[in-house]
């Protein structure tokens, strides 16, 4: 009730130079969508969705981008913990670093991959001596190639939240007697979980639609690294049509699962 | 939204989706000269394969016809029949195969017949010194042989599945790349130990890479068709360059490059 | 005063401004830091709760150093046995009342149902049973300062530690939940240690102040002597007195070149003089005969304090003078305006400045 009157008297105060650029913002985004909808096969629809190889990326995409999201929350929570509260040299170069796979083409950062962790690179040569471990070509190498390419989100996500609290939660957690371990588990993360929640959010789509770093780094094989994005490229090749579909339902799937965790997450104070 | 410009907006997001696409709106009048010369800009959309012929071909072109311009566009044949098929303005088509020219011209897309221009046949292109001995497709399925083959929807990946079935190889790649350059680049970077990619590729790359010829190559023989297109911004300038593709110089620039002649 | 339970010298450089503090404190004591802001107050509470290294000095509670500088000796937040009320609380957010209440018991290794227990028992003496299962941003601010106290005592501190425990609150909540807030210290065990600016928090929760200005201790003692014998214009303003120091002979100090007072007490050197504004008397001209201290002044400000009028007086030394509202009508008191100070010497209480 009180939401509702909060959007009414939120949307009474914005000016039209505001309002004008937003629903041509909106609209910019939109009508590309609406470009595919226009354009899809609806009457082959059933049977293009049933192809075994649509369903088989969509499995792998989803459970490929669930995965990094996974590794970039088990690495990027610290990171950004790191960045936002331990002063430390050189943690402006540090945290510009981090960015950088945002700014990379994401085919440079596959190619960058396959430098250290390609069977001749830094670390792969000694992985697959080591442990027989061979990153590029499989579902692994999918996961890792993912990660790079969207763990910058959610440490810039998460790092903003930790700026945002306030830390001297944190020191009234230390006068009750808890430990600096503890203290994180039990108060600062729960502190930031909204923004904790919005940044594995991000990251999970951006995971969903990578494509230049998985082809480069991981390659195109289906049911292991061809994920929905190579699939839709690589339909283009030859079919619009079934590209139009394949884009769809990856369009649908994401939208349905962030419009789903938004209502259970991100809602809160 | 009328169905012209929801193609144009389509082939926009197809482009948009990662396609290397040069300059190729023009807006230069698009001129004959009166004694027959071409000037302007002529628009070429050419498979990648022919990134390095037709760049040279080009300049040629234009230093034959004084005040033309030849603009380039290279990526994945099917990638291009596409775009040509949803509005691109492109005078020239010259494609890998027969099989996306095809989607070109039952779309009613291209001015007169295609023709072909060139061959180009596959090798095995291994790591410079061919370090793993192979000399032929056989070699591809021994053990601890890492093989990237290109997908079967572009026509090297179509002619790689020819050539392997004729040879009566069973093969799994470890990759099916999007184009021949995804695959070569994977044999420069050691990631494969082989791959089947085109002479021409091979070729260009004998830097990283040495191409072994192997028997089957020849049932499985790429022809490469190129058209004038119907809706060309500049219709002179698109049928002098296909003449010219097809004389003695540019074909002299395609056997260098590794191509036969058709 | 017998065995401190506290014994502390708090010694924090930071930058140009320098805190010194010595600071005992027995069982079952509370004492306040009572100075205006900027005065280091918080540091020391902050110094003695681990969220701030000395610089030098010591904190020992119960005979253990939890800091100490010279020796190395430092024993983190986490590991003191102290609990903290802090001036805008910090509940957790994400945690009901109970919760709260119990984090602190269970990072003391109890297990969770104890712990619930435990803290069902604290919020149950605040008041706040009902209020067990809110969030903290359910709670009014009297709830939510009742919850922060029950939540620091939850540990059953040696050091009880409270930073501005009342100045987030309404008037009103806040004549309430002093009283409240007093019956807890007085029943605590542990030392007390409270930090505010409001001179009546002070005076109605501690057993002795400590008036803190500039990073030193200018004045301490009980209630009484403190409001009685200020020392300083900060503690006089705060009691509400005139405060001047001068030189002593027999009834007489000189508090500036030309005036010298007449006091009841008989004291020689350095002194204080302290008198009320309600023990000033204004006249339009020169009153004949009697009071022996009057001089001429020039009127700065008036304005309305309680049912009287306070005027401040320039002159010599400057005076505030609480006169009746009818009494400053006749008058026609305004800024500028010529007037004789009057001040009766039986009105005046003197005491030596040192000591």
């Amino acid at each position: 009730m009180s939401v509702v009157l909060d959007a009414a008297r939120r949307r009474g105060r914005v000016p039209a130079a505001l309002l004008i650029p937003a629903g041509l913002g909106l609209i910019f985004l939109v009508l590309p969508l609406a470009g595919l909808v226009v354009r899809a096969p609806w009457s082959t629809l059933p049977q293009r969705l049933t192809e075994p190889g649509a369903l088989t990326a969509l499995r792998l995409s989803v459970q490929t981008a669930t995965l990094a999201t996974v590794l970039c929350l088990l690495l990027g929570v610290p990171l950004a913990w790191l960045l936002a509260r331990v002063e430390f040299p050189g943690r402006r170069l540090v945290r510009a670093l981090v960015t950088v796979p945002l700014v990379l083409p994401p085919v440079v950062g596959g190619v960058a991959l396959l430098l250290v962790f390609g069977r001749r690179g830094l670390l792969g040569g000694w992985l697959d001596a080591t442990f027989g471990i061979t990153l590029p070509f499989t579902t692994a190498g999918v996961v890792l190639a993912e990660s790079f390419v969207a763990m910058p989100f959610l440490v810039i996500a998460v790092e903003g939240a930790l700026r945002a609290a306030d830390h001297r939660y944190e020191e009234a957690a230390a006068t009750l007697g808890a430990g600096r371990w503890t203290t994180f588990t039990h108060v600062t993360l729960p502190l930031v979980a909204p923004g904790l929640a919005a940044g594995a959010v991000l990251c999970w789509a951006r995971a969903l639609g990578e494509f230049g770093a998985t082809i480069t780094f991981a390659g195109n094989y289906p049911g292991r690294t061809q994920t929905m994005p190579l699939a839709v490229y690589l339909a283009l090749e030859t079919d619009l049509e079934s590209a139009i579909v394949l884009s769809l339902v990856l369009l649908i799937v994401s939208v349905g699962i962030l419009a789903a965790l938004r209502d259970r997450w991100i809602t809160g104070p | 939204m009328s169905g012209r410009r929801l193609r144009t907006a389509l082939a926009a997001v197809v482009a948009a989706a990662g396609l290397a696409v040069s300059g190729c709106a023009p807006d230069e009048a698009p001129q004959a000269a009166a004694d027959g010369r071409v000037t302007g800009t002529v628009t070429v959309f050419a498979a990648a394969s022919l990134t390095e012929s037709f760049t040279r071909i080009g300049r040629d072109f234009e230093a034959a016809n004084p005040g033309s311009t030849v603009t380039l566009n290279f990526a994945g044949s099917s990638a291009l029949a596409n775009q040509i098929n949803q509005g691109a303005p492109a005078d020239v088509f010259a494609s890998a195969a027969p099989a996306p020219m095809t989607t070109v011209t039952e779309a009613g897309n291209a001015d007169g017949t295609p023709s072909s221009f060139a061959r180009n046949q596959l090798v095995i292109a291994v790591s410079r010194g061919n370090p793993k001995g192979v000399t032929g497709l056989a070699d591809l399925t021994r053990p601890g042989v890492k093989v990237a083959l290109c997908t079967d929807q572009v026509p090297c990946g179509a002619a790689a599945r020819t050539a392997l079935d004729a040879a009566g190889v069973a093969l799994t790649p470890v990759t099916l790349e999007q184009d021949v350059k995804g695959a070569l680049a994977k044999v420069k970077l050691g990631e494969v130990d082989a791959a089947l990619v085109y002479r021409t590729d091979a070729r260009a790359a004998t830097a990283e890479v040495t191409g072994v010829e192997f028997p089957e190559s020849a049932r499985a023989v790429n022809d490469y068709p190129i058209v004038a297109l119907k809706e060309a911004p500049n219709p002179a300038g698109a049928r002098a360059f296909v003449a010219y593709v097809r004389s003695a110089p540019a074909q002299a620039v395609l056997a260098g490059a590794g191509f036969q002649a058709p | 005063m017998t065995t401190p339970l506290l014994d502390a010298r708090l010694v924090v450089d930071r930058d140009a401004f320098r805190l010194d503090v010595p600071l005992r404190v027995a069982p079952g004591e509370v004492v306040a830091l009572l100075g205006p802001n900027g005065a280091g107050k918080t540091t020391a509470l902050r110094a003695l709760a681990g969220l701030q290294p000395l610089t030098a000095g010591h904190v020992t509670l119960d005979g253990v150093d939890l800091d100490r500088p010279a020796s190395r000796g430092w024993i983190p937040t986490e590991r003191r046995p102290i609990g903290v009320v802090f001036q805008d609380y910090l509940l957790f957010p994400h945690l009901s009342a109970l919760d709260n209440v119990a984090f602190g018991p269970r990072r003391h290794g109890v297990d969770r149902r104890a712990a619930r227990a435990t803290a069902r028992d604290w919020l149950g003496r605040v008041g706040l049973t009902g209020q067990a299962h809110r969030r903290p941003r359910q709670l009014s601010g009297g709830q939510a300062q009742r919850v922060a106290l029950a939540r620091a005592l939850a540990v059953e501190p040696a050091l009880l530690l409270l930073d501005e425990p009342l100045a987030a609150l309404d008037a009103r909540t806040r004549l309430d939940t002093r009283a409240e807030l007093h019956r807890h210290l007085s029943a605590h065990p542990g030392a007390t240690v409270l930090v505010t600016h409001d001179p009546l928090d002070a005076l109605a929760l501690a057993d002795r102040l400590v008036i803190v200005e500039d990073g030193r201790v200018v004045q301490e003692g009980d209630g009484p002597s403190v409001t009685a014998r200020p020392r300083t214009d900060y503690v006089a303003r705060l009691v509400g007195l005139n405060l001047y120091r001068g030189r002593a002979e027999g009834h007489g100090v000189r508090v500036a070149p030309e005036l010298s007072l007449t006091v009841a007490d008989r004291l020689d050197g350095e002194a204080f003089v302290a008198f009320r504004p309600t023990a000033v008397a204004l006249h339009p001209s020169r009153p004949d005969g009697s009071p022996r201290n009057t001089w001429a002044g020039t009127v700065a400000g008036v304005q309305r304090h309680g049912d009287n009028v306070r005027v401040q007086v320039d002159g010599p030394i400057g005076v505030a003078a609480d006169v009746t509202p009818a009494a400053a009508a006749q008058l026609r008191l305004i800024p500028g305006q010529r007037v004789w100070v009057a001040v009766k010497a039986t009105e005046t209480h003197a005491y030596p400045a040192t000591g």
